[in-house]
């Protein structure tokens, strides 16, 4: 096999690199590195696991603030009665065994030059090479009357799973017969593109088994269903007709708190549970960092490695980073490139050559009931001219119907990827 | 001499790893498996079976599935999907990989909290 210019020229210095390195560890003796892990989801809890099975001898740190992990997708499920929190709450001991230490803790800044990280507990972290997978922060400050915690503690996004799924399940079984439940769907991109309409159908499920008379309003800031649109389609207008009344092109102006109102630019929508789900930036560590490189919003990686492009050492994971075309914020996503990115500094931080030809899966299942399921699927692989990753043409495509056997690989998806996260 | 032979020499000197600039990344079978471990388990060792272990599959029969799945000769609901995303090659190098694992024991599912 040969080794194009490119090719060797990347490998060469990403070695030269790793000589620098070496000379500054200081990690336990034999160690062959310090990688340190912000963000303990499914783009770091993977990536952490990676490095160390692949490597033993690196010294590998998670830092996460939440005690457990707790998955986003199957939490629309939870909202709909068709699971329990428990069924979606995970310990993070599977990595311990592995020989990962996980810190109970929040990282508040990153020193790239001193290659340290610093945590809100005061501990400082050193590092050979950091992985950053910080997931989203809301934009509040969009939503004017959202900016009070009180107010965000009454209309609710549920868009990271825990507290907030337990509290937006309470309102739904708190609210009457005959109520309308409103989702206000931010502008892409955001993380899960499917989520927002397989809460639609699930939130649905409920009301038709629980509280018939009840109808749904969904206020898309997009101008049309941008995942799977046939198949949600057909659940709406199927099993669920008469139940949905969806509106495209509804960007959010503002919210009524006391008045349980959305408000739109010429429209104003009143309801019973108002989940308003905001637009998305990558999270404050990433801002903080200097991460951040396109639109104030999101963090640029090279594909290859997902190291930053903006500062070197630190890579980038997950729904942070600047989306490659076609390519969406979902846990699928952030497993892949957790696995691309663990390679690549254990190659670096051995002086292995770095592959260059990026290959990357998707898979994003929607439950719409309890037990019917359908998919999204794509391809991706690095395109060195175009210096990004993009979807192999032919591949990927869609489920032709939701149907039982998919709930069952749907199932059989979650089981594995959170296994391949923590066990 | 060129910016690249200078580096090469500055490798040889201090890793002499020439061999591995040739043979060029010796964990790409590895990356091109990893990316089927999100739903098959970690090294091909499904939580629960579902969907199927890979690991200690037998190479040739693994392949013809996976080119059958790309050829739509093989019913599915999502592998012909996936697998028109790889080349030849990379079935070929995916299909060796897991044929050169131990089957093992299963996946365990992670702990609750």
């Amino acid at each position: 096999m040969t080794v194009s210019r490119r090719e060797f020229m990347k490998w060469a210095s990403a070695s030269a690199g790793m000589t620098a390195v070496a000379g500054c560890a200081t990690g336990g003796s034999g160690s062959a590195g310090r990688v340190v892990v912000v963000g303990g989801g499914y783009g770091g809890a993977t990536a952490a696991k990676y490095v160390k099975m692949w490597a033993p001898d690196i010294d590998v740190t998670l830092v996460e603030p939440n005690q457990h992990f707790i998955s986003c997708p199957i939490s629309n499920l939870v909202l709909g009665g068709n699971a329990q929190m428990g069924d979606i709450t995970f310990s993070y001991d599977g990595l311990r065994q592995r020989g990962i230490r996980v810190i109970r803790d929040s990282a508040v800044a990153i020193d790239a030059a001193q290659r340290q990280v610093r945590l809100a507990g005061g501990e400082t972290l050193a590092y050979d090479r950091a992985i950053m997978s910080p997931g989203i922060e809301f934009m509040f400050d969009q939503i004017p009357a959202l900016k009070s915690a009180d107010a965000q503690n009454r209309i609710l996004h549920a868009w990271k799973a825990g507290a907030q799924t337990v509290a937006l399940r309470k309102q739904l079984e708190s609210m009457r017969d005959g109520g309308v439940y409103v989702l206000q769907i931010p502008l892409a991109p955001y993380r899960c593109p499917p989520g927002p309409y397989e809460r639609v159908c699930q939130v649905a499920d409920y009301f038709k088994k629980a509280k018939p008379k009840s109808k749904i309003i969904v206020l898309d800031s997009n101008p049309d269903i941008i995942s799977k649109k046939g198949l949600f389609l057909a659940a709406w207008n199927g099993m669920y007709k008469g139940m949905i009344d969806y509106r495209p092109n509804s960007e959010i102006a503002d919210v009524d708190v006391k008045g349980m109102t959305v408000k739109l630019q010429f429209d104003n929508v009143k309801g019973d549970v108002l989940n308003v789900v905001p637009a998305q930036r990558a999270a404050d560590i990433a801002v903080k960092s200097g991460l951040i490189t396109a639109n104030n919003r999101w963090c640029g990686i090279d594909w290859t490695t997902c190291e930053s492009t903006a500062v070197k050492g630190v890579h980038v994971l997950g729904d942070s980073t600047l989306s490659a075309p076609a390519m969406p914020k979902s846990g699928s996503m952030a497993n892949q490139h957790a696995k691309v990115c663990a390679a690549a500094v254990v190659a670096m931080l051995k002086g292995q050559p770095v592959n260059a030809d990026t290959m990357m899966m998707n898979t994003c299942y929607s439950f719409v009931s309890g037990d019917s399921a359908m998919h999204v699927a794509s391809v991706h692989r690095y395109d060195p001219a175009q210096k990004t990753i993009a979807p192999v043409k032919g591949s990927g495509g869609i489920s032709s119907a939701a149907s039982s056997a998919e709930a069952a690989y749907a199932w059989g998806w979650a089981r594995n990827i959170w296994a391949d996260a923590l066990v | 001499m060129s910016k690249a032979m200078t580096l090469l020499a500055v490798v040889l000197v201090s890793g002499g790893w020439a061999q591995s600039v040739m043979a060029a990344d010796p964990q790409y079978a590895r990356s091109l498996a990893a990316t089927c471990f999100t739903c098959h388990g970690t090294e091909g060792r499904s939580v629960n079976g579902v969907p199927p272990s890979l690991a200690g599959q037998n190479k040739d029969y693994m392949l013809k599935q996976m080119l059958e799945f790309r050829d739509g000769k093989r019913p599915a609901t999502i592998m012909h999907q996936h697998a028109k995303g790889y080349t030849n090659d990379q079935l070929e190098l995916i299909a060796g990989y897991f044929a050169s694992l131990t089957p093992g024991r299963a996946t365990p599912a992670p702990a609750a909290r």
